[in-house]
């Protein structure tokens, strides 16, 4: 059965939305990104040179991988709504994932300009999917100013502290309007199945898999964690409780108790 | 002229940001690229008609890894 991640009237068969940050040289990322088996890879804006050939995007369109820019870097609305523009006018996509950051050490969003950017953003006719704190008021607020997508940090970008407020994630999905996607903070394969085992739509990342020691491998790791936990949440997990229920019946089982001697 | 490439003087002559842009050596096609002249994106369509002036920023964008 098709089981399909929807964003905007897209849809895409992986739930596994890569990053392309961090990788070690192109053929690295090419490993580990066709190992994943992501269709939304994200890429940066950033200072071309001149004569500069062979990027990123040849490497995704060799793949039938879809481009997903982002703002990354970007610390005003201003700022931010001007890289989308420049984004889609590079890449032929309205596609955006917004990130609006507010502090250097943490690279935690500043919420404010995050809001306003996105509302800009999506009455311009842009598709925003936004990165945003795991803040399930703000993710609301998101959603009411038009992102097609809100996605909240299970930890700090690059941390691979995992999910760090499973309880903040649970409210944000319990009011979704829109596809939620775990983004930021994912260290190994457990924390992508977490996500999904607690209902999100999707999972991005970057770091787990290219600052891995083998790359190919953790996004091997990462698709099939993906995977399973979806999986885990269609099928719906038993309650937790705290003593034993036996799987085996106790009835027919035979009396074994010994002979009183003779 | 003198302009200010990605943040850095450059000595160029010419009229039109797209005449700018293949004398420095830009592919004239532009796929992939996308230009801001002083904080202001200017689509590809008007790179022959936008007139360029000295002083100005020119800021060229491309895709790399990220995010």
């Amino acid at each position: 059965m098709d089981d399909l991640l929807r964003i905007a009237g897209r849809a895409l068969r992986s739930r596994l939305i890569m990053g392309t940050g961090g990788a070690t040289s192109l053929d690295a990322l090419e490993r580990a990104l066709v190992a994943s088996g992501t269709e939304l890879t994200t890429v940066a804006l950033r200072r071309l040179d001149p004569g500069a050939r062979g990027s990123v995007l040849d490497l995704l369109r060799r793949h039938g991988i879809a481009a997903l820019p982002n703002t990354a870097g970007c610390f005003t609305a201003r700022d931010a709504v001007l890289t989308a523009k420049l984004a889609r006018e590079a890449l032929g996509t309205d596609w955006i994932k917004l990130e609006v950051i507010g502090d250097d050490r943490t690279l935690l969003p500043d919420p404010v300009e995050l809001r306003e950017a996105a509302e800009t953003l999506a009455d311009d006719g842009f598709t925003v999917l936004a990165y945003t704190s795991d803040d399930p008021v703000l993710a609301g607020q998101l959603a009411a100013v038009g992102c097609a997508a809100v996605m909240p940090l299970g930890a700090p970008i690059g941390s691979g502290m995992g999910i760090l407020n499973p309880y903040n994630l649970r409210l944000i999905l319990d009011r979704a309007t829109t596809p939620v996607i775990l983004d930021a903070g994912v260290g190994t394969a457990s924390d992508a199945a977490l996500a999904m085992e607690l209902g999100c739509d999707g999972v991005l990342l970057a770091s787990a898999v290219t600052r891995a020691q083998e790359p190919a491998l953790m996004a091997e790791a990462m698709r099939k964690a993906v995977e399973a936990g979806r999986l885990a949440h269609r099928a719906g997990r038993i309650p937790r409780r705290r003593y034993a229920l036996a799987s085996t019946p106790s009835e027919g089982a035979a009396d074994l108790t010994g002979g009183t001697g003779a | 002229m003198r302009i200010l490439l990605n943040g850095r003087p450059a000595e160029v002559e010419a009229v039109t940001l797209a005449e700018a842009l293949a004398r420095l050596g830009y592919d004239a096609g532009g796929a992939g690229v996308a230009v801001a002249v002083d904080g202001e994106v200017v689509p590809r369509g008007s790179w022959r008609s936008r007139a360029l002036a000295g002083g100005e920023r020119v800021e060229v964008l491309g895709a790399t890894q990220g995010g």
